[in-house]
């Protein structure tokens, strides 16, 4: 759930080659099944697993008006069972086959996934398939369950002033697009969710021709088709898909700050996000012209914020940047800071605002950019070693409008991006009537 | 029927596939300079990872010095030799090399990844930075600063704030009770020599364990090995910590701060990692309070009661002593039924012990997902160097899930008598629980 944020500015640095020396290829294979289910394979053979997933294009941004959480609550109740696996089943059978699993559910997307040896991908893929369509839910099972995602909320939330922080930012952010509430719910709409809300939500989305599945691991494409048209193909779309509109932003027309004081709060920390397009709303070289100008601002610290605040002029403890655009409709792109002890908040949002300032007028260098350019790539060779993570990339770019080949042409096109235009998006990424800044102070610092 | 058949069916093909988990081979690389390693070699991605460790950890941190292991490890790559910090990172990001360090109770641990075509430049400023790391005062007061602020936030977090009074409750005495990241006033005066002679106690080829993973062969590793660590002195001054005394139980405090929700961490002693029994305790404990929806305690407190998001309960082993803890949320009002169900579910598993079933559910789970652990080069290098620190074999790969398949019914129902003391808990509650003193 929270994969979003601390994740995706890693994972926007997709894939690809390490120089000329040595080019490594991902040999992925895609299909659709006649059901409309999307199929993609990630071949790896390193070890004999599996990790199989299969992503529902719906999320949180997709719930209908005052049932906030119940796409994440559908998630939990999945678990549940089904005439044929009832009673929590799924997860033991998953269990006592030697398979990890968990599921997570974002504004776009809700994903459950299994690590198992290969010889259990016929398994998973039944046990998948069969909840797709046949899940059984009694007030006994759903009420105990939504205890516990109280609980959850508590613990992610309530407990910690930075995560109530985080969703009034992104409260004051959005005017109108569902972004503008947490992918978990308010408290308030969540003690309100019934057996039914589920049902209606779960009947609506989960839907083979909604879903795409991908393998990867140490499988080949064809046992693969053989295995997903015996135990997904049979599925028959109940309903048709209904197109994703959600609200359009208005024009922004006013900087907002959100102050939020709270005992629990060690130190005083500083925020600001901007709204910004969405990934599939720009050309890729334009979105990773953003990514270049994110890395560069504020991504280590080499970076220009952790040298100026933190290493110049001393008066940030941290100092950096993110930029998020893996979504379906807007993206945002945020500068942090926390003040060192006994520097006033106002003097580091000074500061950042002035590095700000003079990236807008004056532009990055070619140096800069070749360094993160060149820092980007290699991470790419990084997420390589891990399936589970190379899979999560592709889902989340087919669950957010993206394609396949826009995962695949990453380097091509992170190589094409020029000074002028990561220049270019330094002059339009940082609209003050486009944003929220978030201030977070221990209650006793105020007077 | 459908979920006994299918576990059925499944258990007779683990064993055919156990033995395929362990495509890769263990090999122990032994330098000129008489430095060993083990060694996966994996060439399908152009990666090298390595872990290494030094058996000292916060618990040798001197009194008065909490924290100083930890200070060191963001210290590591603030330069070194005659390299300033700026000119140290910059190089770093340039090759593009990943290095962390992180200090636990009784180890310091590195970790250092790099591209097969960078290595031999890479290599280098590891090696750099873990012989001759510099103190300087610019890079030292910047760090102070972000490791003051971390210790602010861990003394107003719930879950440190209770895992802190716990471990004091349990081990009054011992180092291993005193906040190894350190408190502000002893993170405030930490000195360069402080880290200097920090740098002296852990770093050594004596109690050095490595383990490397990737695309370098046997060959290629050794004389690499003798170039990163063979500057080190061969062994260091450390002083020689007593086993730990743990407090017997019952014991019950409560800490009060303004929230929703409770935070509760609960247990008391367990074992260490060289008992005999441990893999029975090991079995007992993941049927009872593993990972996931389906131990007894997740099924008992979350699944059938809603009344947390997680509990989890399992052994600790450390080097001086065993503990046996876990730790849930639940809103305030339910904080009293919440204890009151663990504590049942335990005095029922000690009374009883598992059922057949439960023991073999667990043992087809532990041995069918051991291979998972071992999934990526940065994993398997993980997996190896835990296996180094606890002094388990090159071949306990091979042999663990045979263990595993030996425990009897029997052995795991005299562990769960043995370890499972709930009238003895000691407990500590973060929050404003509802009934609870």
């Amino acid at each position: 759930m929270t994969f979003l944020k601390s994740v995706l500015p890693v994972v926007l640095t997709l894939l690809v080659a390490a120089g000329p020396a040595r080019a490594i290829d991902i040999d992925l294979s895609t299909f659709t099944l006649n059901n409309g289910m999307q199929v993609v394979v990630i071949p790896d053979r390193r070890a004999p697993v599996v990790t199989h997933m299969v992503w529902y294009k719906v999320g949180a941004a997709d719930e209908p008006e005052g049932k906030a959480g119940i796409a994440h609550f559908l998630e939990h109740l999945m678990f549940k069972g089904t005439p044929r696996y009832p009673d929590g089943a799924f997860s033991r059978i998953i269990r006592a086959n030697g398979g990890n699993e968990n599921a997570f559910t974002s504004q776009d997307y809700t994903a459950y996934f299994q690590r198992v040896m290969k010889d259990r991908l016929g398994l998973v893929m039944e046990l998948e398939a069969d909840r797709m369509h046949n899940l059984v839910l009694t007030d006994e099972n759903v009420l105990p369950e939504r205890a516990v995602v109280q609980e959850e909320r508590r613990e992610r939330i309530e407990n910690e002033p930075g995560g109530l922080l985080a969703e009034q930012l992104d409260a004051a952010l959005f005017l109108t697009h569902p972004y503008g509430k947490p992918i978990i719910g308010w408290m308030s709409e969540v003690a309100e969710l019934t057996r039914e809300d589920a049902l209606d939500f779960y009947a609506r989305h989960y839907e083979p021709a909604n879903a795409i599945l991908i393998v990867a691991g140490d499988v080949t494409p064809e046992e693969v088709r053989m295995l997903a048209e015996r135990h997904y193909g049979p599925l028959e779309n109940r309903r048709a898909v209904a197109e994703r509109r959600r609200a359009v932003e208005p024009t922004p027309n006013a900087e907002r700050r959100v102050l939020m004081r709270d005992a629990r709060a060690s130190s005083p920390s500083w925020q600001r996000q901007y709204l910004a397009p969405a990934a599939r709303h720009l050309p890729q070289r334009e979105e990773l012209a953003m990514s270049l100008l994110a890395d560069i601002l504020g991504g280590g610290n080499q970076s220009r914020l952790y040298q100026k605040l933190t290493v110049e002029k001393k008066i940030a403890a941290y100092a950096g940047a993110w930029f998020s655009a893996d979504m379906l409709d807007y993206g945002t792109i945020g500068v942090y800071a926390a003040p060192n002890g006994g520097v006033a908040l106002e003097e580091v949002e000074k500061g950042v605002d002035a590095v700000l300032a003079e990236l807008v007028a004056n532009g990055v260098t070619q140096e800069e950019l070749d360094r993160s350019r060149n820092s980007l790539i290699a991470g790419a060779t990084y997420l390589l070693d891990s399936q589970e993570s190379l899979a999560r990339v592709f889902g989340v770019a087919l669950t957010t409008g993206q394609t396949i080949e826009d995962v695949m042409n990453w380097e091509r096109d992170i190589a094409q991006v020029t000074l002028d235009d990561v220049n270019k998006a330094a002059r339009t990424a940082f609209d003050a009537r486009a944003s929220v800044t978030g201030i977070l102070q221990p209650e006793a610092a105020i007077q | 029927m459908h979920v006994v058949r299918t576990v059925v069916l499944a258990t007779g093909l683990i064993w055919a596939f156990a033995a395929a988990a362990q495509a890769f081979t263990i090999q122990e690389v032994k330098s000129p300079g008489g430095i060993t390693a083990w060694l996966v070699e994996e060439k399908a991605v152009p990666l090298m990872a390595m872990n290494f460790s030094f058996r000292s950890g916060t618990a040798h941190d001197p009194e008065g010095k909490e924290g100083a292991a930890e200070f060191l490890t963001g210290m590591m790559d603030e330069g070194a030799g005659d390299m300033l910090s700026q000119e140290f990172q910059r190089k770093r990001e340039e090759l593009s090399f990943r290095m962390s360090f992180s200090a636990d109770t009784d180890f310091f641990e590195g970790s250092f990844q790099t591209l097969t075509r960078n290595r031999e430049e890479s290599v280098d400023l590891l090696r750099l930075a873990i012989t001759s790391p510099r103190f300087d005062a610019a890079p030292l007061e910047r760090v102070r600063q972000q490791f003051v602020l971390g210790v602010k936030q861990k003394e107003q977090d719930p879950q440190s704030i209770a895992w802190r009074a716990w471990m004091q409750s349990v081990m009054p005495d011992d180092p291993y009770a005193r906040p190894g990241e350190g408190t502000e006033a002893s993170m405030g005066a930490m000195t360069a020599d402080d880290l200097r002679a920090a740098h002296r106690r852990i770093f050594n080829r004596d109690t050095l364990q490595v383990a490397v993973v990737g695309d370098i062969s046997a060959a290629e590793l050794g004389p690499l090995l003798d170039q990163i660590f063979g500057d080190l002195p061969a062994s260091a001054p450390r002083a020689e910590l007593p086993p730990a005394r743990i407090t017997a139980g019952p014991k019950q405090q409560v800490i009060d701060r303004d929230m929703p929700q409770s935070v509760i961490v609960f247990g008391h002693e367990g074992i260490l990692r060289d008992d005999p029994d441990f893999m029975p305790a090991f079995v007992m404990s993941e049927i009872l309070g593993g990972g996931g929806l389906t131990s007894r305690l997740a099924s008992e407190v979350r699944e059938k009661r809603g009344l947390t998001y997680g509990v989890g309960f399992g052994l600790s082993p450390m080097e001086r002593a065993g503990l046996y803890a876990g730790m849930l949320q639940t809103r305030n009002e339910s904080a009293k039924e919440a204890l009151a169900v663990i504590r049942e579910v335990l005095a029922k598993m000690a009374a009883e012990g598992p059922t057949e079933a439960e023991l073999a559910e667990a043992k087809t789970y532990l041995t069918g997902s051991y291979a998972l652990r071992f999934s990526s080069n940065a994993a398997i290098a993980r997996q190896l160097l835990g296996l180094q620190q606890q002094d388990l074999g090159i071949d306990y790969v091979d042999r663990r899930n045979a263990l595993v398949e030996a425990v009897t019914l029997d052995q795991v129902k005299a562990q769960a008598k043995r370890l499972l003391h709930p009238d003895r808990f000691i407990v500590t509650i973060v929050g404003r629980p509802e009934g609870v003193e």
